[in-house]
């Protein structure tokens, strides 16, 4: 296949149409373009994680070697997760195809396939049920709207369940709440059974089952990372701080995602974090074991995720601490706040979490044991506990984007605004209908961030990135700040690429902008090293 | 669009052959609604116990609003619920009002590559009308089932027919469903994006409900069929005495015919919403997972990768790195793939 030229922003939307033409979409077949689907899962780690049917194999093929009772697999998992998730069989069988959720998705706005709108894509599991699960569809098949299930029917799952960021915007419009994730999971579950998984899923899962955290950075490489931050600190506040790791007894234990230490601009959200700990003198150590927060099991099944996610109670539990806090990162906190307790708990043998420095109980952290570190700064700051100075962060005109599971998981809207608020002079929201529960994805999540399919990412961040045109024309905005690690690596060539102008930062890196700290020398810079104000900016206002 | 129609008047055919050539005005009048009446009532109860019994392994509510976290940031109660009283609210404003579809909104693609947005409450309005012009059509239908007439019945029906056109009263109900119908079936036909995900059976739901309402205007308006007469027919069905009346119009088993090829039908079909979406978790369970331990009954354990054989692995990099360890040597033989 030729190699195809990305196209430039202002013709790739020339061949969408939202109101695409009618079709019969039981006959037409995926398009395995490159730029738009993920390169299959190496071999080392579909045997690291054993996981079934291992093998060579590339989506672009024809043969994609599926094991010869591959249909039986298939139809034995689904009976399998049908009785086992009631949201799955629920969502295959009341669909009213309203059509409501049609205009919600952001592949859909992004690239008019018909298929990506939630209902089809929920369809191509939905025709196959029909088939072989329901009367109706056993007897009258097509007009009951069933198909037979077969290789191109599976080719198609892979495409469109990896063509979804489980972002759950579509379940928020649904009048029964059908949730497209769910649909996902359960088709990405069942691709897995015939050993049909993707590269940036499988590798940063296997990483992190071995060493600890996604990008596989063993302990010693670990500590490295966080000397080279702690260094970078002393030069910009002349203050020597200190990060413990798998230090026993410690009050609390940190988990961030590990593109934080590792990644940009994830870095200026560590060095924010660390300044944060610090100033407060907080009794708290890193684990170089439980060295990731994200959980790209999640993106997989629900096996695999507890499998990774078993660490941060486990390492919790060997190190003695009290509770749990966790850094900025959106499949993180969607796995900890609805999965984790569930899991891997209950984890009795931590307390319920009280700020040591407020005093406050986090009482709706009491049974899963761990915090949001915005909320846990949002309460120093209502507090008085912190000195911050806004003006650090005038060079920057923000936004704030709602990472999608934060805000739909767990309704975590107010508790960043409030951080920003404080440590920002200007701030300015996107508009209502893509924020907050109706935020739009960066269309890089649940395992989507790879380079191989660039052109479908760019297409599923464009409306997010519209909304943003939108500020940045309006209001100057310069600066969109989020709280997710995946949102961090996704949304620097999203921008570039749509909106070139603006940058993009953690909610903690302008905390530690802001932070005024004791015994700090005059800061010249923020933590980018940039100077504190810039004169070209002010122009553009 | 036309397969479902045609279905349907191949319906209309066999009910008129069967009710006025070969006289089968008992099977039509008698048998067959007690059966569609068991296989509605059986199939639903089904459906409803299969999901109810289907295990719900995580709590994955879709929240709409802003949590409840510290005390000072004020929570949405309702899309975000963390009480059951918040949680009942939440379900009322779906069922009762469709909140979710009352959100709606449209996005376009306008030129120069901008996404348009604007709030969409037709469908919203449409459906709205169309579920609770049904409701209050069942609810006077009460009329022909209970003896003597509750008053609520009586005064529903007064409100709905305060209307008049000419010498006759006519039900607002029958006005409003007829339109809403009207609206639900076009913009399935007419918006391609409609048409593309439209099933065979989303036509046929909607057909199947057209044609009873429209037998059941036909019998109130132009056959003015004697109501009495099928309020005695139903009172002896319900006490398990069944008779037939001869000389009452054939449109008053079409009528009948339909509903009970609906009651057949729905259980089977989307239509098992209605019962579905009290069930629905993402919209049913609360968002308190943090404060109460949700508990998946079919847990069990996986395989991870302990901190023993982490530490074995990388121990001499720890210890070189200076960080802490438990044991001091390594032990050989076990397992380094966890």
């Amino acid at each position: 296949m030729a190699e195809e030229r990305l196209k430039k922003p202002d013709e790739i939307l020339n061949d969408v149409d939202l109101a695409p033409e009618d079709q019969d979409w039981f006959m037409t077949k995926p398009d395995f373009r490159k730029g738009t689907y993920l390169y299959s899962a190496p071999l080392k780690h579909q045997n690291y994680l054993g996981l079934p049917n291992q093998r060579e194999w590339n989506p672009a093929d024809t043969d994609w070697k599926l094991p010869e009772d591959w249909k039986e697999i298939i139809l034995n998992g689904m009976a399998d997760l049908i009785k086992k998730h009631r949201s799955f069989r629920l969502f295959l069988d009341i669909c009213v195809r309203c059509g409501a959720c049609a205009d919600k998705c952001h592949f859909f706005l992004g690239s008019g396939d018909p298929k990506n709108m939630p209902v089809l894509r929920a369809e191509l599991l939905r025709s196959v049920y029909r088939r072989y699960f329901t009367i109706s569809g056993r007897l009258f098949g097509r007009f009951a709207g069933a198909r037979d299930l077969d290789e191109d029917v599976l080719k198609e799952w892979f495409y469109y369940f990896y063509q979804c960021t489980e972002c759950r915007r579509c379940s928020v419009y649904c009048p029964y709440g059908i949730d497209t994730c769910e649909i996902t999971m359960m088709g990405r579950d069942l691709l897995n059974r015939v050993g049909c998984n993707v590269q940036w899923v499988i590798e940063p899962a296997s990483n992190c089952f071995r060493t600890g955290n996604h990008l596989g950075v063993p302990p010693h490489a670990f500590k490295e990372t966080l000397d080279f931050a702690l260094d970078e600190i002393k030069n910009l506040t002349g203050i020597s701080v200190e990060a413990p790791i798998n230090r026993k007894g410690a009050e609390i234990l940190f988990v961030a995602p590990s593109a934080d230490y590792f990644a940009n601009p994830h870095w200026f959200t560590l060095l924010g974090y660390l300044m944060l700990f610090h100033e407060i003198g907080l009794d708290y150590t890193w684990s170089a074991y439980a060295s990731e927060g994200g959980n790209f099991g999640l993106f997989h099944s629900a096996e695999l995720a507890k499998r990774l996610n078993a660490k941060i109670y486990a390492e919790a539990k060997r190190l003695g601490v009290r509770w749990i806090l966790g850094g900025e990162c959106g499949h993180m906190w969607r796995t900890i706040h609805q999965y984790m307790d569930t899991f891997n708990g209950p984890a009795d043998f931590l307390e319920e979490p009280v700020s040591p420095v407020t005093g406050t109980k986090f009482e709706h952290a009491k049974s899963t044991k761990m915090v949001h570190i915005c909320e846990f700064t949002a309460d120093l700051i209502y507090n008085n506990a912190l000195k911050l100075d806004k003006s650090r962060n005038d060079k920057w005109s923000i936004t704030f984007h709602d990472s999608c599971n934060p805000a739909r998981s767990m309704g975590l809207f107010e508790e960043p605004r409030y951080i920003i608020k404080n440590t920002c002079n200007n701030f300015y929201e996107m508009p209502e209908h893509t924020i907050r529960e109706k935020t739009f994805c960066c269309g890089s999540g649940a395992g989507l961030g790879a380079d191989e399919n660039l052109e479908m990412r760019l297409r599923g961040g464009f409306p997010r990135a519209n909304a943003v045109k939108y500020v940045h024309e309006k209001h100057g905005v310069n600066m969109l700040a989020c709280i997710c690690a995946i949102d961090k690596a996704a949304f620097p060539p999203l921008l570039d690429y749509w909106v070139p102008g603006v940058g993009v930062c953690g909610v903690h890196e302008l905390l530690g902008n802001a932070l005024i700290m004791e015994g700090e020398i005059e800061r010249t810079t923020n933590l980018r090293g940039e100077a504190l104000t810039d004169e070209d900016v002010d122009d553009v206002r | 669009m036309l397969f479902p129609l045609i279905s349907i008047l191949m319906l209309l055919l066999i009910c008129l052959t069967g009710v006025i050539w070969l006289r089968f005005t008992f099977f039509f009048g008698v048998v067959f609604p007690y059966a569609a009446s068991f296989i509605f009532i059986a199939g639903c109860i089904y459906r409803v116990v299969i999901w109810a019994r289907s295990p719900v392994p995580f709590c994955i509510p879709t929240v709409c609003g802003q949590q409840k976290s510290l005390p000072w940031i004020k929570s949405d109660k309702v899309q975000s619920p963390s009480t059951s009283w918040g949680l009942i609210r939440r379900m009322a404003s779906e069922i009762v009002f469709f909140r979710s579809l009352f959100i709606n909104d449209k996005t376009e693609l306008k030129k120069g590559q901008i996404l348009s947005n604007d709030a969409s409450r037709l469908l919203w309005l449409g459906g709205l009308i169309f579920h609770w012009s049904i409701f209050i059509i069942l609810i006077r239908h009460l009329k022909l089932f209970v003896e003597p007439v509750p008053n609520y019945v009586l005064f529903l029906q007064n409100i709905d027919g305060m209307f008049q056109f000419g010498s006759t009263n006519f039900y607002l109900t029958h006005v409003f469903i007829l339109i809403s119908l009207l609206f639900l079936l076009l913009r399935r036909m007419i918006f391609s994006r409609m048409r593309l995900i439209s099933l065979f059976t989303d036509y046929f739901a909607l057909y199947l409900i057209l044609a009873v309402v429209v037998s059941g205007i036909l019998m109130k308006y132009v056959y003015k069929v004697d109501v009495m007469s099928i309020k005695r027919v139903i009172m002896g069905m319900l006490a398990f005495k069944p008779f037939i009346i001869a000389d009452i119009n054939p449109v008053f088993y079409v009528h009948v015919f339909f509903v009970c090829v609906l009651l057949v039908y729905f259980p089977f079909s989307k239509l098992m919403h209605m019962g579905g979406i009290f069930l629905s978790p993402t919209r049913n369970m609360k968002n308190d997972s943090r404060a109460t331990r949700h508990v998946n009954p079919w847990d069990y354990p996986v395989k991870v990768h302990s901190y023993e054989e982490w530490e074995d692995e990388f121990r001499s990099a720890l210890k070189e790195a200076g960080l802490p360890v438990e044991k001091k040597k390594s032990r050989r033989n076990k397992g380094e793939n966890g």
